[in-house]
């Protein structure tokens, strides 16, 4: 079994589905020739041909577009932004025509598109190159919002997106595409797009995140068990539809929440997950839901990008704080 | 100093305004009768459609609806010029071309009429639904014409778009995707004079729509739009060239809306009525008409008989309308997802238990 990063996971899963479906199209900016600019699509065109890897013109709402209208017309493209911060362009076509293509045709006409984009910052890029902006999307009817933040989840979770008859905005965080390598089969087996990952039992206080902050919130997790804290961590990995269920499973056992997200506080999907535990776990929580999440700025350069992004201390001071009421 | 490139836009028109076919070289379609008084019948039946839409929205029986009144040569050379295997992605007033292609005059009431299943529409099932956003359905075109080429078939997409919506860069884009990846694209600009109030000229400083398919490498031409030969005759070679593996094409069809942007709309606040009444001389079903009785080819008779035709086939088509029953309130839900995520089957349950009371 082959030992594989975050990103090659991706490459892994592309490759797998384009030699099972010759449907499945990848499209994008320096996709083909370059093997894409984070190397996602290495080796893709010389595998599957120009025709299939599609380097197109620079303009992402070209791309968004085209994708819309392969999918309806039998193909399954793989759309890529180069950053998450370039997709702004795509969202007219994503909500206007992706998200509601099935349901404003009664089904005649479907769109199982892949949007995909390096997520997040984290890693000295450039003005608009470390955007967390999955919420935009959370609220948009129609779609999925997947976060893979694993080799091996990045893997099963594309095999999923790109099987899925529905549109799919597929982020990875691209601050953790290469922090780790784990045994990865390449074997298919696509992973469900509608549960949570619970990543780390624990009974004291549960820890919800997503994206590369799964790499904080495992950490501060090992920073409470040194103090003889036991925390449950789960990487949400689907945002839209929500699992809440296992959310709320964990927190009756522990009856502390802390959510975890790098984007900005106000209107993050953190938002979303506290009001659901405040609708159907008010009872079962011993202390208010705390949420360490990105400050209400616009990503700062890089300079204070660390200071912007939640960290571990911040992470281990909720939890105590959550620990400390009730 | 040397000229790096040069370009010229070639204008088409046969079909003068009182209907005396021009110059030496009309093209076989401008005699052939059985044909042209298809299109011209069509042509009347979208208009006697379209007046009736309009008086159903006046009377409380429609809800905002957008005509085609003027621009039915534009719409039904388009029809007759696709075949079935083509993908037509029109914008929202196109109805002369989708009736050729089998959407049934009901089906249109149906979507403005506020019912999703006007989208789910007899024509083929996989031309694109009414495009409202403006100039997206270019790119929607331009993706099948790919779809068409990676699969090696011999199909070709159309997209209509509106002169106003080819300021907006889906438009130019789904051009310059036609132009790179030499697609089997033809796009239609239906230059009506007008973006709801916004007039052709404050819209760009370009001398013509047709040469902005110059900047995108594709051919490009302008043609009178109100004439219907010179219409088929465009979109005749531009489809072929598609077909045949030659490229994108560009068809500027220049017309004018006789009738306000919407129902929503009154153009009388924004045009005179001195251009109107000059534009209703430039109208394409009186002069088609003048040319085929200059033929002998249709008589005042048939005329009235199948004005009359028109009005029953149109009132069925409404009687139909009205009496299709809403949709039930769970069809809001049955097709956001292939399988409905539990989130929305406990919405669902909850709208189905409001709607009962």
């Amino acid at each position: 079994m082959p030992q594989i990063n975050l990103i090659e996971g991706i490459t892994l899963a592309l490759a797998h589905e384009m030699a099972r479906d010759p449907a499945v199209v990848v499209l994008g900016e320096d996709v083909g020739v370059n093997g894409g600019v984070f190397r996602a699509t290495v080796g893709l065109q010389q595998k599957f041909g120009a025709e299939r890897v599609i380097d197109t013109p620079l303009d992402e709402a070209m791309i968004a577009g085209l994708a819309v209208g392969l999918a309806a017309q039998g193909m399954r493209p793989v759309a890529e932004a180069q950053f998450e911060g370039f997709m702004y362009p795509m969202i007219d076509q994503i909500a206007s025509h992706a998200a509601r293509m099935r349901t404003r045709t009664r089904g005649r006409l479907t769109c199982p598109a892949v949007f995909r984009a390096p997520w997040g910052g984290g890693i000295h890029a450039p003005e608009h190159h470390s955007e967390a902006i999955e919420a935009l999307f959370t609220n948009i009817a129609g779609l999925r919002v997947v976060i893979a933040s694993s080799p091996g989840r990045a893997y099963g979770l594309l095999l999923a997106a790109i099987r899925d008859p529905d549109p799919v905005i597929f982020f990875e965080p691209k601050r953790i595409y290469r922090q780790y390598k784990e045994d990865v089969a390449d074997d298919g087996e696509a992973l469900p797009l509608d549960v949570c990952f619970v990543l780390r039992d624990g009974w004291d206080v549960t820890l919800v995140t997503w994206g590369a902050q799964v790499k904080e919130t495992l950490e501060a997790a090992d920073a409470l068990a040194a103090e003889g804290i036991r925390a449950e961590v789960i990487d949400v990995a689907t945002l839209k539809p929500l699992d809440f269920d296992t959310i709320h499973e964990s927190v009756k056992k522990t009856h502390r929440c802390v959510i975890v997200h790098e984007a900005p506080y106000t209107g993050g999907f953190g938002g979303e997950i506290a009001a659901r535990l405040a609708e159907h776990a008010l009872y079962d929580l011993h202390a208010p839901v705390e949420r360490v999440a990105g400050y209400d700025v616009p990503m700062p350069l890089y300079k204070l990008e660390m200071n912007y992004l939640p960290n571990v201390a911040r992470i281990v001071a909720a939890a105590k704080r959550a620990l400390a009421a009730g | 100093m040397s000229i790096a490139a040069s370009f010229e836009i070639e204008y088409l028109q046969y079909l003068d305004e009182s209907g005396t076919l021009l110059g030496e070289d009309a093209p076989a379609f401008a005699r052939d009768v059985r044909a042209l008084v298809d299109a011209y019948k069509l042509m009347c039946f979208t208009r006697v459609f379209d007046g009736k839409a309009i008086a159903l929205q006046r009377t409380g029986k429609l809800g905002t609806y957008a005509s085609c009144l003027g621009m039915e040569a534009t719409y039904v050379a388009i029809g007759s010029a696709l075949t079935e295997d083509d993908v037509f992605a029109p914008f929202y007033r196109d109805y002369g071309a989708q009736f050729q292609r089998g959407v049934k005059p009901r089906e249109v009431l149906l979507y403005w009429g506020g019912d999703e299943r006007g989208n789910d529409f007899s024509g083929p099932a996989h031309d694109f639904a009414w495009c409202v956003p403006i100039a997206t359905q270019c790119l929607h075109a331009a993706g099948a014409a790919l779809a068409f080429k990676i699969r090696k078939e011999p199909r070709v997409a159309l997209a209509t778009v509106g002169d106003g919506g080819t300021s907006k860069g889906d438009f130019y884009a789904a051009i310059n995707a036609g132009g790179a990846f030499a697609l089997p694209l033809v796009v239609v600009v239906v230059n009506n004079q007008y973006a709801i109030s916004i007039p052709r000229a404050q819209q760009t400083a370009a001398k013509t729509l047709a040469q902005k398919g110059i900047a995108a490498g594709i051919e490009s031409v302008q043609v009178d739009g109100n004439d219907l030969v010179a219409m088929h005759v465009a979109l005749d070679h531009a489809i072929k060239r598609a077909r045949h593996g030659h490229g994108a094409s560009l068809i500027e069809a220049v017309t004018y809306r006789l009738s306000d942007h919407t129902t929503a709309d009154d153009a009388r606040r924004y045009r005179s009525e001195d251009e109107v009444t000059a534009a209703w001389e430039r109208e394409p079903i009186k002069r088609l008409r003048a040319y085929l009785q200059g033929m002998n080819a249709w008589t005042d008779a048939e005329e009235k008989d199948w004005l009359a035709e028109c009005a029953r086939r149109v009132d069925a088509e409404i009687d139909a309308y009205l009496e299709t029953r809403a949709p039930p309130v769970t069809a809001m839900f049955d097709h956001t997802y292939a399988e409905l995520p539990l989130d929305l089957e406990r919405q669902r349950a909850d709208a189905l238990a409001t709607a009962k009371g």
